[in-house]
């Protein structure tokens, strides 16, 4: 997921095309590296946090600035600036294996710490590691702790091993958030919690929700009037990072379901950093992160040839709302325990396959394409059986592809572009049968 | 006639497949890909059409003239090495005058006239080699121009250089510029020209024959004059994007691979292909549509380059590896498939003692195990099993799969044609004729 921020002396060459929404985003991502970047001047607390597991709407009710060391990953990714700070990490000790995106962050801290605006990030005051979905992410508040020696919290939630979630996990996790959370923030931030100020903070996030899902499942339309996962990270990144909770997502989400609408009505594709794109051709799902240092390159592999992405795992990361989760002010804490719970990458593999053969059904897709992350391995381990179980149940054919997320060593456009084309075409052989093979 | 072209663009050779209207492969082409796609597309397409020609000879010699029943191979080899040596002669002109044309510039002042007389002298005795290199028992190590040619000239030129007091650095100049430019230059049309001198001289010099001339003319003639059509094109490989080939006319190799293997054994399932660069597990349904492919990331180890190298290591020739492999009676284990590693480790192993043949059986094993991975990935091996690419070729890498594969899939049909290596050309050319039927 991300926010996607470019200076104007960084941008490529021709300048993509932007929505309306596109900028308003823009100047969002601005305000909040901005707010960031001054907090300590202005007295403000700083909570690090990561995405999936982000307890926006509760850090809110503590006037923490909210920074996301993934978001600055993916940031500097694409703004081709973490190949540096990749192997600044490495020299530091990291080896060539490790998440690139913690070495990134590692590197950054190394050599400046500065956020996209140009100015040093600011040390935080807290860490909140509320999801453990992933182990790496443990480690990686393990190295900040080290550097900024402060406070940490951890709320631990269960991974859904069995596929659902049950009743204790949801109290375990309640009763963390009482017992540990909420007493360690109220501490560093000398604020007082106010579950009515939460309450109020969750109301909004649902009402951005309701038009993020509707966003995401106009895909279903022929032409799908989105990308849902090139575009996809466009349209998650309020909602996945520090504004979940606030007006400005609300805004942001209303003006972002206008558009679509607009595009529902007039018939008109998604947009790509080129425009309109053509005709669609191919509609598929995707499993797995996209490559972030040659992002659009990648993305212009699909649009050139008149791909769409109709619904992707990885834009459910940082939470799951299209099957009906809602964050819920009736039952604040518990909503937040379930959204934890719920985010893709704390789902079991055959949790992953239902939702995968539901999108290649559900939005009539051709095909399941995983881009599999070479430092990822949370991610990564299973995909092949995934693979082969979604070929199985829809009967449409997959491909793999694999780079990297932020590591530009690891993405080699010709294989990729070699290995696309070569899907394509099986899936107009299978489209055809044997005659239309090459037609 | 109408033919339907497939032409694969390897990293390391360009191959062209001829199918006429009833699917039958006519003619089959190869050459160097020499970085330059376009002359290799040209040069693999008329390779083609040559050996379209004598499949055309031979229907039209089998029918017409049955008293060569029985002798037919040989004559038709050797119609077509008098065939090669006309075009060997033809090119070695070209290449005579294009030296004596780049004999300029201050190196040469002064002694123009006497270069030209050792190139004239050079080539006067390739040109009387010309009758061995093409003789009906000659081994030929290539047959590209380049290989025959070059070895010959630089071995002749250095020893009339010597005797005429001249540099041979200025031979070896000309030579230099010259044999690019003629390699990349169109082969003369003449193509049924070349055919009959050598078809005239064969009847005249080998009697053993006993045909009639006239008939025998006739008979060839027909084939020569037969109209070959290009109905369409269908290109692949790694250079197809670099070609002025629109769109349509291009399919990925994975498919052309998958339903070339399909057009030689029809019950192929599964598809190993290992090539210069690349290894690809792949799956085909019955029809010979692709289902499923994997094949290797970010890094060539394992594929044929990688045989390349350790040949240059170990100082032998590319197709000697094999055959030494195979007298080993105890496999050394070689754990790494990074090329560069598996070069320090064979000269780890040959400084601790290991045999040659052991060594190289490991490596061929560290090969195919790096294949059966991506097989494995690719969602593993089904009856029937069909394996392709110059790798194929290499009776140790054969044998070493042939065990793994029963170790890991049990009893299963293994395919391995002789013409493996135009699989994916073999596909192309099926596409483009279902292209237009």
């Amino acid at each position: 997921m991300t926010e996607i921020t470019t200076s104007r002396a960084e941008r490529p060459a021709k300048d993509a095309v932007k929505d309306e929404s596109m900028l308003k985003q823009k100047a969002m991502m601005a305000g909040h590296y901005d707010r960031l970047t001054s907090a300590t001047e202005r007295g403000e607390k700083v909570c690090a946090t990561f995405v999936p597991g982000n307890l926006n709407e509760l850090i809110m009710c503590f006037d923490f600035a909210n920074n996301l060391p993934e978001v600055n990953a993916i940031q500097n990714g694409l703004r081709k600036k973490s190949g540096r700070y990749v192997m600044e990490s490495e020299k530091l000790g990291h080896s060539e294996d490790v998440c690139t995106y913690v070495k990134s962050d590692i590197g950054m801290m190394a050599m400046g710490n500065l956020a996209p605006n140009g100015k040093p990030l600011p040390s935080p005051d807290v860490l909140l590691l509320s999801y453990t979905g992933c182990f790496t992410f443990m480690k990686w508040f393990e190295l900040l702790r080290e550097q900024y020696q402060c406070e940490t919290i951890m709320l631990h939630t269960p991974y859904e091993g069995d596929g659902w979630v049950t009743e204790n996990m949801r109290n375990y996790m309640v009763k963390q958030l009482k017992e540990e959370v909420i007493p360690k923030l109220e501490r560093v931030s000398g604020v007082k919690f106010d579950i009515d100020r939460l309450r109020e903070n969750l109301k909004r996030s649902a009402v951005a929700e309701d038009d993020l899902v509707y966003v995401l499942q106009s895909a279903k339309n022929k032409p799908s009037p989105i990308d849902a996962y090139f575009g996809g990270i466009y349209y998650i990144g309020p909602i996945f990072g520090a504004f979940r909770g606030t007006d400005d997502a609300i805004d942001y989400y209303r003006t972002l379901r206008a558009e679509v609408q607009d595009r529902l009505d007039n018939g008109r594709g998604p947009v790509t950093p080129e425009g309109d794109m053509g005709e669609e051709k191919y509609r598929l799902v995707t499993e797995g992160p996209p490559n972030y240092t040659s992002f659009r390159d990648f993305w212009k592999m699909f649009y050139d040839e008149g791909a769409v992405v109709v619904a992707s795992s990885y834009t459910k990361v940082g939470g799951v709302y299209d099957f009906g989760f809602r964050h819920d002010p009736e039952r604040p804490l518990e909503s937040l325990a379930e959204y934890c719970l719920g985010v893709y990458t704390n789902r079991s593999l055959p949790q992953r396959v239902d939702m995968l053969v539901d999108y290649v059904n559900e939005y009539e897709a051709d095909g399941l394409l995983i881009n599999s992350i070479k430092s990822c391995n949370s991610f990564s381990a299973g995909q092949l059986l995934i693979m082969r179980e979604v070929e199985k149940r829809t009967g449409k054919p997959a491909a793999f592809v694999e780079s990297d997320l932020v590591d530009p060593r690891y993405f080699s456009a010709a294989n990729i572009k070699n290995r696309m084309e070569s899907y394509f075409q099986m899936v107009d052989q299978k489209r055809a049968g044997v005659k239309g093979a090459a037609a | 006639m109408k033919t339907f072209i497939g032409i694969d663009l390897g990293s390391t050779t360009t191959k062209a497949v001829l199918l006429d209207d009833n699917a039958d492969v006519i003619g089959r082409g190869i050459t160097n890909s020499r970085s330059n796609y376009d002359t290799a597309t040209r040069v693999a397409k008329l390779e083609a059409i040559i050996d379209a020609r004598l499949t055309l000879c031979r229907r039209a010699l089998k029918d017409d003239v049955p008293e060569l029943a029985g002798r037919l191979d040989d004559f038709l080899t050797r119609l077509e090495l008098g065939f090669r040596r006309e075009q060997f002669l033809e090119q070695l002109r070209d290449l005579e005058q294009t030296c004596i044309d780049h004999i300029d510039g201050d190196r040469f002042a002064g002694q123009e006239s006497a270069v030209t007389d050792v190139l004239e002298a050079v080539f006067s005795k390739l040109r009387d080699e010309a009758a061995e290199i093409y003789g009906p028992n000659a081994e030929r190590r290539s047959d590209f121009f380049r290989d025959i040619a070059g070895s010959r000239y630089l071995a002749v030129a250095e020893d009339l250089a010597k005797q005429a007091g001249l540099s041979y650095d200025l031979l070896l100049n000309v030579y230099d510029k010259s044999i690019i430019e003629v390699e990349n230059r169109p082969p003369s049309e003449d193509m049924s020209g070349k055919f009959l001198r050598s078809l005239e001289e064969l009847v005249n010099e080998a009697p053993e024959f006993g045909v009639d001339a006239a008939t025998v003319e006739r008979a060839v003639k027909s084939a020569l004059g037969v109209d070959l059509e290009e109905a369409y094109l269908v290109g692949t490989g790694y250079g197809r994007v670099t070609l002025p080939f629109s769109k349509e006319h291009i399919r990925s190799e994975i498919l052309c691979h998958g339903l070339g293997a399909h057009m030689m054994y029809p019950d192929t399932r599964t598809v190993l292909d290992i090539g210069g660069q690349d290894t690809k597990g792949i799956q085909v349904d019955p029809e010979g549509i692709v289902e499923n492919f994997q094949m290797n990331d970010r890094c060539a180890a394992g594929c044929g380059r990688y045989l390349g190298y350790i040949a240059d290591e170990m100082k032998m020739g590319l197709h000697e590896l094999g055959p030494m492999a195979m007298k080993s009676t105890r496999s050394v284990r070689i754990n790494s498939t990074c090329t560069v590693f598996a070069g320090a480790e064979l000269r780890d192993r040959l400084a601790l003692g290991e045999k040659r043949e052991d060594i190289l059986a490991g490596l061929h094993r560290a090969i195919i195990l790096r294949a059966m991975s991506i097989i494995s990935r690719s969602g593993g091996i089904s009856d029937q099993f069909t394996f392709t690419g110059g790798v194929a070729k290499n009776e140790a890498a054969v044998r070493e799969l042939r065990k793994l594969v029963v170790e890991n899939y049990g009893d299963v049909t293994i395919n391995i044609n002789p013409e493996s290596i135009y699989t994916g050309a073999l596909g192309a050319a099926t596409f483009a004729r279902r292209a237009v039927n």
